[in-house]
């Protein structure tokens, strides 16, 4: 099959993709569930509950990898996609909280403390759990069709666009700063209680959440996938390497900038949108400008133009941050921008390429062709 | 007014770089199924008039009457390259990261080049039986599954070729395609451009002569932004005015 191209590769990606998938769906919760607390196999629940965060950070990931590492569109804003995720899970779950809020009242804490008398109106679509569930997709997809449209129609690409989202990124933090935003200023919204009835403190409430995270991911690089896979994704390619000439095959190049970007916008606010219940809060200071370039580092690190680089990116990075801040808090900054610039100027390819490299000298990334082939007759 | 049997007519044709005249009031015409070569020294303005036919540049002023009396001027590339114009780069332009086929498959002229179409689309067995009699013709068939940018020089220049053939253009324009090719390349390629003529209309651009008495019938010669002779080789070269500012040149130089 023509279209099967790379199948040394396919394969291998597969296996790496059910190996991960097995790994964060079956053995972890299962290591969470089954060994006694006492046993080194034991995984907390703090730990599990952390990787669901990681994961919903891999799904933002994927995203950033679709318009930067295999369409060549350098978003710098993705946290602002994810903030408005999180934000609309975060009202829903706000006005969930009910006569439990600390002065009992049916408006959220900050509204009591800020005098707002009455629920604002943009408020009210999050009483509904769909509410909350469909403006945190829809939300992003639909500010990033109107900003997407508007800058690819002017042909605003390369450098440029990336200054202009991490501009749109500090922008969105400056007004979600505010209280008359009515979104709770710098505390942002915290302090849910449940989510549908479940009570979020409760572990079992947190390994549902983790599953439907784990499920969401797998979703997730499998429409990135598809989307990679399909002609569609060779275009994306082809506008990486050279998007003047695609006008010349007939392909208008901003409409699909603006295809994958839509697309990266609905992930990251999927991904909002799992983060809320299971970090328990959503502040300004997750959407701004630094945390849009935490996501751009994870992908470098792991891989740009390999979806599984995205996700091992998104994971081992996070991971790596939770583990090396309870030793030397002071110096993560410092370790995460050194990664960025060896990675960067030492492993372009990221951690992907670095196994490819020790396993078998093998192929390049997987927006990549394969160098030579073993000969094919006919086609 | 574009004139019977005539494919392409430009007409006045000025384009205008802060008072550089890259063309200037330039007259042009190709008939159906017509292989026509254009000549002329450097910064002639060849490579600009084709510009300016695949909608690459705006022309200050003129028309570009194309096929049935379709106005080019003001169309965008893509469009254009929808009509029916296929445009074959200078420096041979294909997808380095993606595989031969795959460079193919997405220059083949489908009904719709949107996001959707192409991200639903599976290639039908006639459309996969083309790109394999086409990457017969450019001789590509062994590296069908090899990185575009992995294939040599003379290979991308054919495959851009091929890529172009598959657009199913009823106007082919060609920017210098033996630049840097040996002569057996050369002369493949002068055979395979011929063949091409007796299916397509075809603009080549060239400054090897030797090729161009290979291919030509008409040749046009281009300078300073306009063109100031026409017709077969013998006649050009004959030209006095030519001579003085083309092939007396080329003599030098040789």
């Amino acid at each position: 099959m023509p279209e099967q191209m790379q199948p040394q590769q396919n394969s291998r990606e597969t296996l790496s993709f059910y190996l991960v998938g097995a790994i964060f769906l079956v053995v972890m919760p299962l290591l969470n569930v089954l060994p006694s607390e006492e046993s080194w196999l034991h995984l907390s629940d703090f730990r599990l509950n952390q990787f669901g965060k990681f994961l919903c950070f891999a799904i933002l990931a994927l995203g950033l990898d679709l318009t930067w590492g295999y369409c060549g569109v350098l978003s710098m804003g993705q946290g602002v996609f994810f903030g408005f995720g999180a934000y609309c899970m975060g009202m829903y779950l706000a006005l969930q909280i009910g006569k439990e809020s600390v002065y009992g009242s049916d408006l959220p804490d900050f509204m009591v403390w800020t005098q707002v008398k009455e629920l604002p109106l943009f408020w009210y679509p999050f009483k509904s759990f769909w509410g909350g569930i469909l403006g945190a997709i829809l939300v992003p997809v639909i500010f990033a069709t109107i900003f997407g449209f508007l800058a690819f129609r002017s042909r605003i690409k390369g450098v440029y666009f990336a200054i202009i989202t991490q501009a749109l990124a500090f922008a969105a933090w400056l007004v979600f700063n505010r209280n008359e935003t009515r979104l709770g200023g710098t505390n942002g919204l915290t302090d849910f209680k449940q989510v549908l009835g479940y009570r979020l403190s409760d572990p079992s409430t947190q390994l549902g959440l983790y599953i439907l995270t784990v499920l969401a991911l797998i979703a997730s690089y499998l429409l990135c996938r598809w989307i990679v896979a399909s002609r569609a994704g060779k275009v994306l390619i082809a506008i990486r390497d050279s998007e003047s000439r695609v006008t010349f095959s007939g392909y208008t190049p901003w409409v699909y900038k603006l295809f994958v970007f839509v697309v990266a916008a609905g992930l990251a606010g999927l991904a909002g949108m799992l983060y809320v219940p299971q970090v328990g809060i959503i502040t300004p200071a997750q959407i701004g400008v630094l945390p849009s370039l935490e996501v751009v580092i994870w992908v470098a690190v792991g891989g740009r133009g390999t979806l599984i680089g995205a996700i091992l990116g998104a994971v081992v990075v996070n991971f790596g941050r939770s583990v090396l801040t309870n030793y030397f808090p002071e110096a993560w900054p410092f370790i995460l921008g050194g990664l960025f610039v060896v990675v960067v100027t030492m492993f372009p390819d990221g951690l992907v390429g670095i196994i490819r490299k020790l396993f078998s000298g093998g192929p390049p990334a997987a927006g990549v062709a394969m160098p030579k082939p073993q000969a094919q007759g006919g086609r | 007014m574009s004139a019977e049997g005539l494919i392409l007519n430009c007409e006045n044709v000025v384009v205008d770089y802060d008072g550089f005249k890259a063309l200037n009031n330039c007259n042009f015409s190709v008939h159906y199924n017509e292989l026509r070569v254009v000549i002329g020294p450097n910064g002639a303005g060849k490579t600009t008039l084709l510009d300016c036919i695949c909608g690459k540049t705006k022309p200050s002023s003129g028309k570009i009457a194309f096929g049935n009396n379709i106005e080019l001027v003001g169309k965008n590339a893509e469009d254009i390259t929808k009509l029916g114009v296929g445009r074959k780069f200078q420096a041979p332009s294909v997808y380095g990261n993606l595989t031969v086929w795959q460079n193919l498959d997405l220059s083949l002229k489908r009904a719709s080049k949107g996001v959707f179409p192409t991200l639903m689309g599976k290639s039908t067995p006639a459309e996969r039986d083309r790109i394999n009699e086409t990457m017969d013709t450019i001789g590509l068939t062994q590296d069908a599954h090899s990185r575009a940018g992995s294939l040599s020089h003379g290979q991308k220049q054919w495959l851009e070729i091929g890529m172009v053939i598959l657009q199913d253009p009823s106007l082919l324009l060609v920017d210098e395609p033996v630049a840097g090719m040996s002569d057996k390349e050369t002369e493949q390629t002068g055979r395979l451009l011929n063949s091409l003529a007796e299916k397509h209309a075809i603009v080549v651009i060239e400054h090897d002569m030797d090729f161009v008495r290979q291919i030509a019938r008409v040749v046009t010669v281009l300078a300073e932004g306009t063109v100031i002779c026409e017709g077969t080789v013998e006649h050009v070269q004959a030209d006095q005015h030519v001579r003085e500012i083309y092939l007396g040149r080329a003599k030098v130089a040789h």
